[in-house]
């Protein structure tokens, strides 16, 4: 699949908000150290922005915006339509949830509680349908499983953990408790990755044989009919050298999750300062942006098969 | 009803006749235009509602060119209309057939990563999905002849490979096609039912060759000559 940069960034930069979102009202929620007034609207904020730019870039590859509204109106089918109807229920929970807290001057309350609560249960189910999106077409056999939703919720919940370290730190907090939660995230976010790397070697799926109906013999292309690219080759035929691909999982696995972990680590230990908490997110976000490439980069759509791919 | 079409592979001589007879018929037709890029450019492309590849089946001397037109399915289980967000796509009840609404599409492309077959290709001048309407403004129209009530490309098709009916009558003659000739679907294991079959090669008789006499001197001669000499 063609990795198009508007949905890559929408998916790291929203999940990433959501995850930092959801984190921050259960920390508040269990009265983690360090989420005094200052670490919850700086929290709120960031989440806030970096969920409205991603979804600001997702409308960018669209072709004929002016329509988007329409989105939210097939709710009962299209998981696409239910990530938008989440994602813009969201919205009002949780501004009044920062409102909240804001005319409360920081005092507890059961009703900022709940409305909290609904947020998070909002952005969980609009990360959810972000990865239900892939995973439910049965075109893409490389995301058409149950680790997609299960990986784009650990990721967003990870990277949002470290984000509200970062927060933590910067307001004063040592933020050891949430560093334990975000590291254990990072740790369990990297072995779904890793599980869903050695499944998808795995050969599954449509082959050219089952594509032509021709099971009895080899079947080759000979000519696709058509001279330059069409939408087709344009959308789907991406393909990128497999070492490259491979060493990019390094780099997913090194920056994405192990040196982020670390330094999760290293805060719960107790070291550490606010910049170097930066840097760990900006690693994080980077690495995280490197996975969501490889997903779009690695996915071989059964159309392939018509333009000469053996196998998907 | 359920309408589709069957296609003949055995008879299909690739001409893309097709292909040419949908563009002309479709582009001025009720999801027209179909754009095209560059027309007179280096790297001519654009929308088409119907394909034609070419392949190869089995390894010589058994093998066999099989030419391989496609077009949207009309799915039983239509997936494309089912991840549509906007409701743009959808699927009527009373003939299957599957269409896009041109004024409620978005151009977001996910219903063309859920089509298997890769029937919708987006028009990057009106910023919309475009697909086979199995001719919807024609198979309707009284004031044509009973005769032209057909998509335009089975119609014009020379080799008479392409059959259009009513997969729910039994007797049709799409249906007594498929039954006769053992009618297949493709890539039936992603399960979504498409409507248009393909019948396969007829099994035939191989021709005998080994009778066949080699090149006398003359011909041979006048081989080598055609070749060595630059034209």
């Amino acid at each position: 699949m063609h990795p198009a940069f508007s949905v890559i960034f929408f998916t790291v930069a929203s999940g990433a908000g959501y995850g930092l979102f959801m984190l921050m009202v259960l920390a508040r929620l269990f009265n983690a150290e360090g989420m005094n007034m200052g670490t919850m609207l700086s929290a709120g904020m960031l989440a806030l922005v970096l969920i409205s730019a991603g979804l600001l870039s997702s409308t960018f590859h669209l072709a004929n915006p002016k329509n988007a509204w329409r989105a939210f109106f097939r709710f009962r089918t299209s998981w696409l339509s239910r990530e938008g109807v989440f994602a813009v229920l969201f919205y009002p929970f949780a501004l009044l949830y920062l409102l909240l807290l804001w005319v409360l001057d920081n005092q507890n309350s059961t009703i900022m509680s709940g409305i909290g609560v609904l947020a998070l249960l909002l952005a969980l189910a609009t990360v959810f349908s972000t990865g239900m999106i892939y995973a439910c077409l049965k075109t893409i056999r490389q995301w058409n499983t149950a680790l997609t939703p299960a990986n784009y919720l650990l990721i967003g919940l990870a990277t949002g953990g470290v984000l509200l370290v970062m927060l933590i730190m910067m307001n004063g907090g040592r933020g050891s408790s949430v560093a334990w939660l975000a590291g254990t995230l990072l740790l369990i976010a990297g072995i779904t990755k890793a599980v869903y790397y050695f499944w998808i070697r795995t050969v599954i799926g449509p082959s050219i044989n089952t594509a032509t109906g021709f099971t009895r013999a080899q079947v080759r292309l000979l000519d696709t009919g058509h001279t330059a690219g069409t939408f087709l080759t344009d959308e789907f035929g991406y393909q990128a050298d497999p070492q490259l691909l491979d060493s990019l999982k390094y780099m997913v696995f090194i920056f994405g999750f192990f040196l982020p972990a670390c330094f999760m680590a290293a805060v719960f230990a107790g070291a550490g300062g606010w910049g170097s908490a930066l840097l760990a997110a900006l690693c994080a976000l980077g690495g995280i942006g490197v996975e969501r490439w490889l997903f779009f980069a690695e996915a071989r759509h059964v159309v392939n098969l018509y333009h000469g791919a053996q196998r998907t | 009803m359920k309408l589709g079409l069957v296609i003949d592979l055995d008879v299909c001589v690739g001409c893309h006749a097709c292909a040419v007879s949908c563009k002309q018929w479709n582009t001025s037709g009720t999801t027209g235009p179909l754009t095209d890029y560059h027309p007179y450019g280096e790297d001519p492309s654009g929308v088409w509602f119907n394909r034609i590849r070419h392949y190869e089946v089995g390894d010589y001397p058994n093998n066999k060119t099989i030419n391989f037109p496609m077009s949207c399915m009309h799915c039983e289980q239509a997936d494309c209309v089912d991840v549509c967000p906007t409701g743009a796509s959808y699927k009527r009840a009373e003939d299957g057939v599957v269409l896009i609404d041109q004024d409620k599409c978005m151009g977001c492309n996910y219903c063309s990563w859920a089509c298997p077959y890769g029937a919708r290709e987006l028009d990057r001048e009106s910023g919309t999905m475009k697909k086979c309407t199995l001719c919807i403004d024609r198979i309707y129209d009284e004031r044509l002849d009973p005769v032209d009530r057909q998509p335009s490309c089975v119609i014009t098709c020379p080799a008479h490979a392409r059959h259009f009916g009513d997969f729910d009558d039994p007797d049709s003659p799409v249906s007594r096609l498929v039954r006769e000739r053992a009618g297949y679907q493709l890539m039936p294991e992603l399960g979504y039912h498409p409507a248009n079959q393909y019948l396969p090669p007829r099994l035939t008789r191989p021709v005998p060759v080994e009778d066949v006499k080699g090149k006398s001197l003359i011909h041979s001669v006048r081989d080598w000559v055609n070749k060595a000499v630059v034209r």
